[in-house]
């Protein structure tokens, strides 16, 4: 079936959410063998087309015709499978109770009677292996006990497999987000091959170096709208930044010279147990960095721990926040208004004669809401009203207005845009300069120059020290892989 | 705030119903007398569910199924103890308070030290504590210090001593919930228990500290229970394990956790002693009224649920 | 061969060795139990419990607790031994009303988005009180086929033991190895992805409540078949100890991770143990209290086959 009729064709799409729209005037149209980058701020509309194109939600105006065929009114999650669009959703949506074949089975129900397992494993083997080569995930591998980039893997790879009908879009929503630099690469390989083959695919993603490298043509969303749509060769960093309407990153900023550790007080410290002594000074900001999934998180858990008393192998004296990047799972209570999110963990300090006193709390909530910017008129909304990105202020607002003196934080930018990272980051500055001490685990390279100090990771340990200047990609990829040559 | 949005509404406006048909029934003189014993029998329904309330508010899975055996446990012990003598009030109370530590210190232990859902934890300490009091007393039934079953039966006016005792304990707790530390702690880990860690909530002592007072209030309830109804007795707790849920839920706190409040226990508990008396009054027969009770537990629950 | 597979193997083995263990104890303290004889009389309520038992691990997997099981299967028993008997077109009518009405229950639970634990504890009252209106005293008959059926005596191995294994063949078969349960054991594990998928969630629900429900209704025939008569309140421990076999048997409260297998074996663990109390000739008063006890036991011996899982 040949034919040169675009994949899709959204034709001034419209959503609008009660008095919010979400979407309006879209057009997004994808030819077949094309890869479209999809960039934009959270809350620019991306994920509500997504939602739209996959049909979990259905447009209030507008047309979208699929191979020249116009949807209709019924046109549902199995209409768009039928069509061949296939989603990767950002949450990871696999069933982790079951094994990799039988999660294979879910999405292809056309597997089925004798031999159906042996027939499942072979399909999702067959397209691991052609993503992502050395996996080295069996078929009767069960998903929960998978690492986060593995089960990620398997996604993603579900989302190509095919039997016999024809894959012909394939939606990723930052699938890159839980891979480490290798299988990235392989994904990004996978997709041109894909294109090259007359598939075509959505990239959405916040690392734009991947959407310049990967995609034919790039379409940039705000407020809703489509505002660039243009060859990928007339674009580039800058001029992606701009479309989006953020402030350029000041990538200028003059690298400190100084190497020496900062003459403060030493606030943790941990002995080496393979690694090296980790240690952080008053005012620090200091970058736990290395490939994903490498320990960070858990020794930032472990220091955070160890500020309550509950962990002997580190030092620390002072008290410590913690700022979650895993917001629904380990940040957000959904129950409650954006001021108790923030000051709860503040509270403990507000308790006058047995009750908290409401008016410290309001006082705190509005602090912080105003000197990060929050988008609210109203404190006492619900923390869900908010988008993605101004939810993670709100954990920012929790760990800063508390008490606490060192902050921990667990990759806080997964999946934020960029304006209110440069929000964030020069908060993060101004209250180090006042004396409060970070650290800061991040996979993404261009924060690590935001620190003052950063400490790579391998298995579990840190493995290399590097101060600021010489933070480079290239050091920090050699520390990953080879602690010998960057001791 | 809307007042429909109001979670506790469903079982306020329930129990107004309810009232209004039985007291067209039978008059309102007898409509007086029937909130009078609603209120004395749902006294004891409101003090075990505001342990449990707090209890279910700590997240998904977390329930406690031992409150009947605890009752008894606590009850015989103390009514053993006191054996009628008024001198023993006091130190029979200081018992069933340490039985009721004790119980809920298990409890958690079981459930911290097993890695254990709470409910498996709570059933099989149930059986524990139920054999206990089976052991100590064989069955007998000791009376209650006569100055007991007075308090436990005295009225001021139509208004039992007892639901005004429980009714200031309500407030108390109402400001717990909403107010302290703790009430914002369990609040916290009933909505994500991962989040609350690392905001800085000692997750495992709230969690504690809810089991202890849920078993601590299981077994003053028993105690006055004993009093109330003339001595302890082995099926005294039985219709409390289903009730004690039964009110929580209906009053609308949140099976999910993390959501709770306490105007809900109050007009949940006259709710279901106010339905089982009027279908009485309606003259139906057991089978007719059981079913009844369970359809509308069953619809109350499925109006106030929220639509896919 | 890794570590971690064989702390997985010894979880799996764990209710297996619970139940040979107390077969073993059994044994030791009464050698006569060791013959055809004395195994039928020891397991001759195993069928209605794993049945009961399996109907309990049905609604574990979507994630739901039914706290009204044994009230429901105390019902099925009642009409089996009235109308069943008397006019069996109206029993076997009522039956297959028993499990349209536990469909329904899945219908509303998922629709009106309700918590289990409260609708079937709404739930069990009804079923109670159908029961009280069937049959309000004690008595009714077994029909005969099933009395006929529940008292066979086939060469070499008693009833009960092949009826528990076919049972658990089948479960294990129709649940864990079908492409058809897959779709259902992944709306326990990950709901939102199974409807993504194109499945619908509110078909999972209701067939989940049917098929339990359908087990729950031979609980209550073969119960039935085994006392010859009924009343409403026969099988009202069933649903604490469903419960508890399943959960022994390894199925978890969430997350769609059950084992059909473990159920059946934590169900005959859980029967054999009030035998092996009455024969240690325990002071009746520590009875229910033992059972409380080994219960916390296999739990705990569980919790550190994990904790070694997690050192290694």
């Amino acid at each position: 079936m040949i034919n040169d009729l675009p994949v899709v064709d959204v034709h001034g799409v419209g959503k609008s959410f009660g008095a919010v729209n979400a979407l309006q005037d879209a057009h997004l149209v994808v030819q077949p063998g094309e890869c479209v980058g999809l960039v934009g701020h959270n809350g620019a509309g991306k994920s509500t087309l997504m939602n739209i194109l996959s049909g979990v939600l259905s447009p209030d105006t507008g047309t979208i015709s699929f191979a020249g065929e116009a949807i209709t009114a019924r046109y549902g999650v199995s209409e768009a499978k039928q069509f061949g669009l296939r989603c990767v959703f950002q949450e990871l949506s696999l069933c982790p109770n079951l094994t990799v074949a039988e999660n294979a089975r879910i999405t292809h129900p056309q597997i089925r009677g004798f031999g159906w397992r042996n027939d499942a494993s072979e399909l999702i083997k067959n397209w691991l292996d052609e993503v992502f080569p050395d996996n080295g995930i069996k078929g009767d591998d069960v998903v929960g006990d998978l690492t986060i980039a593995r089960r990620q893997m398997v996604e993603i790879s579900r989302a190509f497999s095919s039997l016999d009908e024809q894959v012909r879009l394939v939606i990723l929503d930052e699938p890159t987000s839980s891979l480490d630099k290798i299988s990235a690469d392989q994904l990004l390989t996978f997709v041109k091959k894909f294109t090259a083959q007359g598939g075509s695919v959505i990239l959405i993603s916040h690392m734009l170096r991947e959407v310049l490298s990967t995609s034919d043509r790039i379409v940039v969303m705000r407020d809703g709208t489509m505002v660039a749509d243009d060859a990928t060769e007339n674009f580039d960093r800058d001029r992606l930044v701009r479309e989006m309407g953020s402030v350029l990153a000041e990538d200028a900023e003059e690298a400190s010279a100084e190497t020496a550790r900062a003459n403060t007080a030493r606030v943790i410290q941990i002995p080496a147990k393979d690694g090296i002594d980790l240690n952080v000074f008053q005012g620090e900001i200091v970058g736990f960095a290395g490939i994903a999934g490498q320990g960070q998180t858990e020794k930032l858990i472990q220091i955070f721990d160890a500020s309550n008393g509950k962990v002997n192998a580190v030092n620390i004296d002072n008290a410590a926040a913690f700022v979650a990047g895993d917001r629904q799972a380990a940040g957000v209570f959904p129950g409650w208004s954006i001021e108790k999110n923030i000051s709860i963990a503040s509270v403990r300090m507000m308790v006058q004669r047995y009750l908290i006193d409401p008016l410290q709390e309001i006082n705190i909530s509005n602090e912080w809401k105003e000197r990060l910017g929050i988008r609210t008129d109203d404190l006492s909304n619900n923390i869900l009203s908010l988008s993605g990105g101004n939810q993670q202020k709100v954990l920012f607002a929790r760990a800063l207005g508390s008490p606490a003196q060192i902050v921990l934080m667990d990759d806080p930018m997964r999946g934020v845009d960029i304006g209110t990272k440069q929000d964030v980051y020069a908060i993060l500055k101004q209250e180090a300069e006042n004396g409060r001490t970070f650290v800061w685990y991040t996979t993404e390279m261009d924060e690590l120059k935001h620190c003052d100090y950063v400490y790579v990771f391998r298995d579990g340990e840190a493995v290399a020290e590097l101060p600021s200047h010489k933070v480079t990609e290239a050091s920090i990829l050699n520390a990953s892989f080879d602690p010998a040559t960057a001791a | 705030m809307n007042l429909t949005e109001k979670p506790w509404i469903w079982a306020w406006l329930g129990t107004v119903s309810i009232w209004l048909v039985i007291a067209s029934i039978s008059g309102l003189s007898a409509g007086t007398e029937v909130l009078t014993a609603a209120a004395s029998f749902g006294t004891f329904f409101v003090l075990v569910a505001i342990g449990q309330m707090f209890v279910v508010t700590l997240g998904p899975g977390n329930v406690d199924l031992s409150i009947p055996a605890c009752m008894t446990l606590a009850s015989t012990v103390a009514m053993k103890v006191m054996n009628g003598s008024e001198a023993m009030l006091i130190p029979g109370f200081l018992i069933v308070v340490a039985i009721g530590l004790t119980i809920g210190a298990f409890n958690f232990a079981l459930i911290i030290l097993l890695r254990i859902p709470p409910i498996i934890a709570t059933l099989s300490s149930s059986f524990l504590y139920l054999s206990t009091a089976i052991w100590y007393n064989r069955g007998l039934r000791v009376k209650p210090p006569e100055a007991l079953a007075e308090f436990a039966t005295g009225k001021i006016g139509v208004v039992p001593l007892l639901a005004i005792a429980v009714l200031i304990l309500t407030v108390l707790m109402h400001f717990v919930l909403h107010r302290t530390y703790f009430g914002r702690s369990i609040l916290a880990v009933g909505q994500n228990a991962k989040a609350a860690h690392l905001a800085g909530i000692p997750v495992e002592r709230t969690r504690f500290l809810t089991y202890v007072m849920c078993a601590v209030l299981a077994a003053i309830c028993g105690y006055f229970l004993a009093g109330f109804s003339g001595g302890a007795a082995l099926n005294m707790g039985e219709e409390y394990l289903l009730m004690s849920i039964a009110v929580v839920v209906i009053g609308g706190t949140s099976v999910a956790g993390g959501f709770a409040n306490l105007p809900g226990l109050w007009g949940a508990a006259l709710f279901m002693f106010l339905l089982v008396t009027m279908l009485n009054t309606l003259g139906l027969s057991a089978g007719y009224r059981l079913i009844l009770t369970g359809a509308i537990i069953v619809a109350v629950i499925a109006i106030s649920g929220k639509k896919r | 061969m890794s570590r971690y597979l064989t702390a997985n193997t010894m979880r799996t083995l764990l209710p297996a060795l619970s139940l040979a263990a107390i077969l073993a104890a059994i044994f030791y303290l009464q050698p006569r139990t060791m013959s055809y004889f004395g195994l039928n009389l020891l397991l001759n309520l195993a069928v209605p419990i794993a049945l009961a038992t399996i109907a309990q691990m049905f609604i574990l997997c979507v994630n739901d607790l039914d706290l009204s099981l044994g009230a429901f299967v105390s019902l099925t028993a009642c009409i089996t031994a009235t109308w069943l008997y008397d006019t069996p077109v109206l029993g076997v009518l009522a039956l297959a009303g028993c499990v349209l009405a536990y469909a329904a229950l899945g219908a509303l639970i998922h629709l009106r988005n309700l918590p289990s634990i409260v609708v079937t504890l709404g739930m069990s009252f009804v079923w109670v009180g159908i029961a009280v209106l069937i049959l309000p005293t004690p008595g009714g008959k077994a029909p005969e086929w099933i009395r006929a059926l529940m008292t066979l005596k086939p060469a070499l191995i008693p009833f009960p033991i092949i009826a528990v294994v076919v049972i658990a063949i089948v479960v294990h078969f129709g649940l864990m190895k079908s492409a058809a349960g897959v779709v259902l054991r992944g709306a326990g594990g990950n709901p939102l992805s199974v409807e993504r998928a194109g499945w619908s969630l509110l078909k999972v629900k209701v067939t989940m409540y049917a098929i339990s429900g359908f087990f729950g209704v031979l609980s209550g025939m073969a119960l039935v078949g085994l006392t010859t008569s009924a009343d409403a309140n026969i099988a009202e421990r069933y649903t604490l100890l469903s419960i508890a076999g399943a959960i022994l048997g390894g199925s978890e409260f969430v997350g769609g991770r059950v084992s059909p297998i473990g159920a059946v074996i934590g169900a005959v663990t859980l029967l054999l143990t009030g035998s092996f109390l009455s024969f240690l000739r325990l002071n009746p008063d520590w009875q229910i209290g033992a059972q409380g006890a080994i219960l916390i036991l296999v739990l705990a011996m569980r919790m550190l086959i994990n904790r070694s899982d997690k050192r290694s």
